[in-house]
């Protein structure tokens, strides 16, 4: 017999405990309470704002000019953007000589040791958001893969207003995470962060030291 | 087998020897304050609380009463994902399937996130003696890797050190590094000094926090990004668990995960939450080509044979059982040898090494309960804690001796002591003659009684018994 044989035969043998019935998520998630969208908005800013992140209005029109500035503020040179992405194309069209913005192309095998060292700062955008917690989250494709928010020491993120979800739960029923998961899912609450030294917290451990958020307003109703 | 601790000294040196250490002793009770204040700061409503806790609680007696169908569940889901799955029955089967990996890959390195089950296998170990360097990323646990020391605690593995201790262990160890205990500082050399690593490494392996049997998704999380490191930058991602870590549907791991950071360290959500289901697809740019599951018994399924017994798997490795247990605020989470101290290390050690070496774990309690009212799957802790107490003192071949190592804490005379006993208060003449010399002869008790009276005053019986005081009120 084979370890799986042995083990799943050890379970089976096993005398049934008390009864266990299913428990009921949907039940305790209805007694945590709604938010209106202004609530969602302020709680998502206010709780991730707390875990250091900073977080930036503005619009679909005016977003690349604001990351043009904020660039330039904190002294970005390089920033990395998914190719065939509709948000790498409005900054390469608004990029000036100060920001040179490179596209995502290759495999990450070919050319991982650039991608260690010779960039400041990765733009990405958020699927949606969560208000409880003040979480980002982010469904990562060949538009805008894994390391881009993990690598690069600031990541940008672009977020929807009108995509922030009151906690995980609702993100999770609403848009059927269930159905199909991709291949890895990330929910985001704050840059990078350690208190493995004497409980004294530090930002920046191994992933970005910055998280700075772009939220757009008035896309949709 | 082989395994990572050896049990000497004894528990009762090394706790003796902890308690004596006035430095590890200020460590360790800052560090608890610290860990319960922050806690309770993030549970300000207790009926909140409470219904947390029952759902939590459902939530895993649920996923253990399905446990063998959602195993065969997640190995369907995660195989039609694309990702192995492997089951051991013991550390050296778990450690050969590592070792089969890497030799497949011609590994040479390999990236560690924070795994308690690869310190319960003693993976480092494994593949050190194969040739392969398995490098911790975790902070926390790469000082205490630097050091040559286990982790002393589940969540905060360095939380003995001090940051000047670790400061000095930097300076020493580090090629250019100079004495500074500043901790941004600190933690900054740590990103360098990985970062070269983690580009380099052939395998990168991790823990898992809950396996989704629905979807086949690999539940991860953590505050630094390493963990998305091993698992995102190098070609294969190794994932280990034991088999009580399945939860049934994806929903279940948002109460979960409510419950996990707010009891282990008091915060209110960690930096990642990170759902891995598969490898890296054609199209994809990044993420390992190969992804493996190992599914560790280890024991475990001892105790889940066990009706009473089962609840220990439903532990969430919070670490908040430690936190507030008075035991392991003085002695420190070395003292127990084990990979799994505090309260929750007493409960679960015995299956994974047997009760023989693990047995005075169990008796190193207050049985006051702090563990089992913060423990937020409501784990019956103090019930199980005596239950082993009475499996320790078990007669071997009884039915009150069933796991490994039952009996392991008999000796000759307290089982005579407990035959007389029993003998003296089955008789009724036999138990009054003895009550009536016993407080006449009182003054002749002995007053070193062993372990007793190192710390307390001797046990003396009363100068008149019960029924002689009935006796006196009657007439
Ligand atoms: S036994 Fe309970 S309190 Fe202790 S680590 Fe496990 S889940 Fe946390």
């Amino acid at each position: 017999m084979s370890a799986r044989d042995n083990i799943l035969a050890r379970l089976r043998a096993a005398p049934s405990g008390v009864p266990a019935p299913p428990p009921d998520v949907a039940a305790w998630h209805a007694t945590t309470g709604g938010m209106d969208r202004e609530t969602r908005i302020a709680r998502f800013r206010a709780n991730i704002e707390a875990a250091h992140a900073e977080v930036h209005d503005t619009d679909a029109a005016s977003w690349p000019a604001l990351l043009c500035d904020l660039a330039a503020a904190k002294g970005v040179r390089t920033l990395l953007v998914g190719k065939d992405a509709a948000e790498g194309d409005a900054m390469t069209a608004h990029a000036d000589a100060k920001l040179q913005v490179l596209r995502y192309e290759k495999p990450a095998s070919e050319w991982r040791n650039g991608f260690f060292d010779a960039i400041d700062a990765a733009l990405t955008p958020a699927r949606s958001a969560l208000a409880d917690t003040g979480s980002l989250i982010l469904w990562p494709d060949a538009r805008a893969p894994r390391l881009m928010s993990l690598v690069p020491p600031i990541h940008f993120v672009l977020l929807d207003a009108a995509s922030i979800h009151a906690d995980l739960y609702e993100a999770m029923t609403a848009e059927r995470w269930a159905d199909g998961m991709p291949t890895n899912a990330l929910v985001i609450s704050g840059p990078s962060k350690t208190a493995d030294i004497q409980q004294t917290l530090a930002y920046g451990a191994h992933g970005p030291r910055e998280v700075i958020v772009l939220l757009m307003h008035g896309t949709t109703t | 087998m082989s395994q990572p601790i050896e049990f000497h000294p004894s528990f009762a040196e090394r706790s003796k020897a902890a308690v004596n250490d006035a430095h590890l002793r200020r460590s360790f009770r800052g560090a608890m304050d610290f860990l319960q204040a922050k806690r309770r700061a993030q549970f300000p409503d207790a009926a909140e609380l409470s219904d947390l806790r029952d759902l939590g609680a459902a939530i895993r007696r649920y996923a253990l009463a399905n446990l063998p169908d959602l195993l065969e569940q997640l190995e369907a889901t995660l195989t039609a994902n694309g990702v192995k799955v492997h089951w051991a029955e013991t550390p050296a089967e778990a450690n050969a399937i590592v070792l089969d990996i890497a030799r497949r890959r011609n590994a040479a390195s390999m990236v560690k996130g924070k795994s308690m089950v690869s310190e319960e296998v003693g993976l480092n170990h494994a593949m050190a003696a194969a040739g392969i360097e398995a490098l911790e990323t975790d902070m926390g646990e790469y000082i205490v890797q630097l050091a040559n020391e286990a982790p002393s605690h589940i969540i905060m593995p360095a939380i003995h050190k001090t940051k000047e201790q670790i400061a000095e262990l930097f300076a020493a160890k580090l090629p250019g590094v100079a004495y500074t205990d500043n901790v941004d500082a600190l933690i900054r050399v740590g990103r360098e000094v990985l970062r070269k690593k983690f580009a380099a490494a052939d395998i990168g392996l991790s823990g898992v926090n809950f396996a989704v049997a629905e979807t086949g998704t690999i539940y991860l999380v953590e505050n630094e990004g390493n963990g998305r490191m091993c698992t995102t930058v190098p070609r294969v991602h190794v994932a280990i668990t034991g088999i009580e870590k399945v939860v049934a549907r994806l929903e279940h791991v948002v109460p979960l995960n409510s419950l996990l950071p707010r009891s282990a360290t008091g915060q209110a959500v960690e930096t990642y939450q990170n759902f891995i289901s598969g490898p890296r697809k054609p199209h994809e740019l990044d993420g390992p080509d190969e992804v493996h599951l190992i599914l560790l018994d280890n024991g475990r399924t001892q105790a889940y044979a066990d009706v009473q017994l089962r609840a220990t798997l439903q532990c969430i490795r919070c670490g908040a059982c430690m936190n507030h247990c008075p035991v392991y605020a003085r002695i420190g989470g070395h003292a127990y040898g084990t990979t799994y101290p505090g309260p929750i290390g007493a409960i679960i050690s015995p299956h994974l090494l047997g009760l023989e070496s693990t047995y005075p774990l169990a008796f190193a309690s207050t049985l006051c309960g702090a563990c089992a009212e913060v423990c937020p799957v409501r784990i019956p802790i103090v019930d199980i804690l005596i239950r082993l107490r009475n499996e320790a003192q078990a007669r071997p071949g009884s039915t009150d001796a069933t796991l490994r190592g039952s009996g392991a804490a008999r000796t000759g005379l307290v089982s005579a002591i407990w035959r007389t006993w029993s003998m003296i208060y089955g008789r009724l003449g036999l138990y009054r003659l003895t009550s009536w010399f016993m407080s006449r002869g009182r003054a002749l008790s002995p007053t070193e009684q062993g372990a007793w009276t190192q710390s307390r005053t001797p046990l003396v019986p009363a100068p008149k018994r019960l029924r002689d005081l009935l006796k006196e009120r009657r007439r």
